[in-house]
């Protein structure tokens, strides 16, 4: 408020120097080490071919994840938002379904079901009479298959919301102006979606460009930029680690330029508010059986890796060798997973440290958010603004190597303390990582939110602080709620950053999951993806409800 | 300055260019004060800067004889009613009406009882306030203002978000409650009539200055200046051979240099002798018609007179009953 300019330019300062500190920070120190130290890295990076394939890989998979998941997701979009045939509400919210799992929950699950001793090899291996696994799931391939599988989403959504704004009155226009339905979809539909198409190309490629599970569990020996870092840390190569950070992070952010240019200015809500086109129905008997038959078919086909995944949890430790099918089901893994205090460890660990990160995350969105949204238009609400969205427009990868880098140096003179090796770093990671969601759910809530409600509880006797609690925090209660759940979601799930910055005492879920696959514990592993996908959804379902 | 409500040499400073005030007026015990200006005369800074919402840089505002220049809003007892009410909508209508109250009213129930049935809302506590129409939530804003009895009622643009047909039967209402409850008030509005009809006393700024303070027939009568004598009530502005011309009527000799003069509609009449002009438009409203007349010199005048007293295109001669006069503002 206005009353206290002094103080709000005090709080203000002293977040933007917090925020710098968290997220800025550790991504300079990341480019001092890379290009500094001697260039050992720069000349690693420069003369290894594996470097710049596994760059030009990152690229072109990020390309191709994006044209793969447009031509799925747009004309999804167009069939749900235009055409009215049985099961259309059902079904267009099912479909939405694999964005809101954890990725890392997705690509175990397509292992299972099409792996090499998935469901669906074991039914081709047998109804042929194969000696061998008809395929192996490896490389550019699989990963493409499973960067379009969980990333279509974002087309569909975004492109089903840009078809309800479109005003059903300027397709008429165009119509009446002698434009056939085809000239109409390039000249007039399609232009006025581009602001949504360009926003979940952007959504797409970003997520590609940092996409660390799917090559990481299929690609073998093909490498990407996010798989090659993990390997050179673990090689000990730090420095090296380092350039390639930075180099992914120059992709993301090229990515993330060009595709700002694209978008646009949203001239649809520009025009106002029309009503959007009547969904027509399919005619002919036939062609709506098969419409339905195909909209099912698809619904089980994506909800199947899901299923595959309760399946396999299902299965005890050795009973299912050569069987199409598992032999034996029962309730074992789970009861192991509970019963034994080492093996509960990594969900209480993943508990306590998304719940941690989650409150810090959404601490600081609430000051950040308060302070841009009500203080006096100045550089350093800009500076904040920024530094809220900064760790979006980097991979996980990257920030999980600078902080590392960052916090393996004890020298308090410049803000440097040794966090690596301790359980702290890894929920400070999650939280940093969790500050763009909460930031702009909350920034969004501050601005739907009436500046006169806060002076209206001032002038009714209620201070700053009853203000705050009685009016603000309600009114706040759905952004707290989404942002919230977004990020402890995204902590409870994560393996980018965990797998660089995990100790044992805090070895996460998805961490777990991994030793379990490697020693073969495919039940132990799909009941801890079961535990995952059950609590996001219903942490997601309880952040949705207003 | 004396009164109730007082402000004494009150500056807010928004730009180099921008300045409110200083401002000094007193407002007495009881009464409504109407604050009446165009938009970016400062009427609503100094509602503000009465509630507290904006500090002044300079001067002081006093309340029943406290000095309130630097207590914040929560603490200087003025009921607030927003433009657009600014009601919790997390809150139902009695949750509303009990925010200001002492541990929310749960002591005293009686007291949202009391304030709801002050507005006609009686039994609309648990009601949302979102199925409330716009008369009703104005109402709650209302009741949820005065509830914790401030010492002082503010209303900024309290009519604005109403449909003008139930604009002018809730002027009368609102008037008649505070009367009622006899708390002093001060309203902001850029509408003449409903500051004429709901003020006691009207004060019309521009620019940041308050150019006159005082009743209804004072402004339209003798307004203290040009600003004034144009923006309350319809006037003829005259310069040049023409205002020469009508200069008489007003008394006082002949015109100086620099001076204007301004002639209301109904002090102008169609005479036997007086300045030659010709009807160009008839506006007829019922018990009276406009007529736009032009002189020989071609100035453009506005006459009131009965509907009958002349056609378009007859030749007339008008007669002035009074004028204002008035030094030529600088611009």
């Amino acid at each position: 408020m206005s009353a206290r300019p002094g103080g709000g330019l005090t709080a203000r300062v002293v977040l933007t120097v917090l925020l710098a500190w968290l997220v800025l920070y550790p991504i300079l120190i990341l480019v001092g080490d890379a290009v500094g130290g001697g260039g050992s890295g720069l000349t690693a990076f420069a003369t290894r071919p594996a470097e710049w394939r596994a760059l030009w890989a990152s690229v072109w998979i990020s390309v191709a994840s994006v044209s793969f998941a447009a031509v799925i997701g747009v004309p999804l979009a167009f069939l749900f938002e235009w055409f009215e045939f049985p099961g259309r509400k059902t079904l267009g919210s099912l479909i939405a379904l694999p964005a809101v799992l954890p990725p890392f929950v997705g690509v175990i699950a397509f292992l299972f079901l099409y792996g090499e001793s998935g469901f669906v090899a074991r039914a081709v291996q047998r109804v042929f009479g194969l000696e061998q696994s008809p395929w192996r799931l490896q490389g550019a391939g699989g990963i493409l298959l499973v960067h379009a599988y969980s990333m279509y989403v974002y087309f569909y959504l975004f492109t089903r919301a840009g078809l309800a704004k479109l005003d059903a009155s300027m397709l008429e226009a165009a119509q009446a102006l002698g434009a056939s339905r085809w000239s109409t979809l390039w000249r007039v539909t399609l232009p006025l979606l581009r602001p949504s198409l360009a926003g979940a190309a952007l959504l797409v490629f970003m997520t590609a460009v940092g996409s660390f599970s799917a090559p990481y569990v299929f690609g073998g020996g093909f490498r990407v930029m996010t798989t090659q870092i993990v390997a050179s840390k673990l090689n000990g190569e730090l420095r090296l680690a380092e350039v390639e950070s930075v180099v992914l992070a120059l992709v993301a952010i090229a990515g993330l330029v060009l595709l700002r240019r694209s978008e646009g200015d949203d001239i649809v809500t520009a025009l106002g508010k029309g009503t959007a086109p009547r969904r027509r129905p399919i005619g002919g008997a036939g062609a709506r059986a098969f419409s339905t038959t195909a909209g099912w078919a698809l619904a089980v086909l994506l909800l199947l890796p899901h299923l595959t995944l309760v399946l396999i949890s299902l299965v005890p430790y050795g009973s299912w060798t050569t069987e199409t099918l598992p032999p034996v089901l029962s309730g074992i893994n789970y009861q192991r997973l509970f019963a034994e205090p080492e093996r509960l460890r990594p969900l209480v660990n993943s508990l306590w440290m998304a719940a941690g990160s989650t409150a810090g995350a959404i601490a600081l969105a609430l000051v950040a958010a308060g302070l841009v949204a009500r203080g006096r238009p100045s550089r350093l609400r800009g500076a904040i603004e920024g530094l809220i969205a900064l760790p979006w427009a980097l991979p996980g990868t990257v920030f999980a190597i600078a902080l590392l880098t960052t916090f393996s140096v004890h020298n308090p003179v410049t803000l440097r303390w040794v966090l690596a090796g301790t359980t702290l770093l890894l929920p400070l990671a999650y939280m940093v990582r969790s500050v763009p969601v909460t930031g702009r759910a909350l920034l969004a809530g501050y601005r739907q939110l009436d500046p006169g409600l806060e002076e209206a509880a001032a002038s009714l006797g209620a201070g700053r602080w009853a203000t705050f609690r009685r009016v603000t925090l309600p009114l706040l209660k759905p952004a707290l709620a989404a942002g919230g759940s977004l990020a402890f979601v995204a902590g409870l799930g994560d393996f980018v950053t965990s797998i660089v910055l995990y100790t044992y005492d805090n070895r996460p879920i998805s961490i777990e999951i991994m030793a379990s696959l490697r020693v073969s514990e495919l039940g132990v592993a799909a009941a801890f993806g079961v535990i995952l996908m059950v609590v996001s959804a219903a942490v997601l379902g309880l952040g949705a409800r207003r | 300055m004396s009164g109730f409500v007082t402000l004494d040499g009150v500056r807010k400073r928004w730009s180099a260019t921008v300045t409110v005030g200083p401002l000094s007026f007193g407002v007495a015990q009881g009464e409504i004060l109407a604050l009446l200006g165009p938009s970016g005369s400062g009427k609503t800074t100094v509602l503000r800067l009465l509630a507290g919402f904006e500090t002044s840089d300079a001067g002081r505002i006093g309340i029943g004889g406290e000095d309130v220049t630097a207590t914040p809003p929560a603490r200087r007892r003025c009921g607030m009613v927003f433009q657009h009410y600014a009601l919790f909508p997390h809150l139902d209508v009695g949750e509303n009406v009990a925010f200001g109250l002492a541990g929310q009213g749960k002591g005293n129930p009686g007291r949202i009882v009391d304030a709801l049935k002050l507005v006609g809302l009686e039994g609309f506590e648990r009601r949302r306030v979102q199925e409330l129409s716009g008369g009703q939530q104005q109402r709650v804003a209302l009741a949820r203002a005065l509830a914790p009895e401030p010492r002082v009622l503010l209303l900024d643009e309290p009519l604005s978000n109403l449909d003008p047909a139930l604009r002018e039967r809730t002027r009368r209402e609102l008037r008649a409650l505070i009367k009622r409850v006899g708390i002093t008030s001060i309203f902001v509005t850029h509408e003449q009539e409903e500051a004429f009809d709901l003020g006691d006393r009207v004060a019309v700024l521009e620019s940041g200055r308050l150019e006159q303070l005082g009743t209804a027939e004072e402004l339209y009568e003798r307004p203290a200046s040009l600003f004034v004598a144009t923006f309350v009530g319809r006037a003829n502005v005259l310069r040049g051979p023409v205002a020469r011309a009508f200069g008489g009527a007003g008394g006082g000799g002949g015109m100086k240099d620099g001076e204007v003069i301004v002639v209301r509609p109904e002090r102008l009449a169609f005479a036997a002798a007086g300045v030659p002009a010709v009807v160009r438009e008839r506006r007829y409203t019922g018990a009276a018609a406009f007529f736009l007349v032009e002189t020989d010199g071609g100035d453009r005048l506005e006459v009131l007179a009965a509907p009958d007293a002349a056609r378009v295109g007859d030749r007339v001669r008008l007669a002035a009953t009074s004028v204002l006069r008035f030094a030529e503002a600088h611009a």
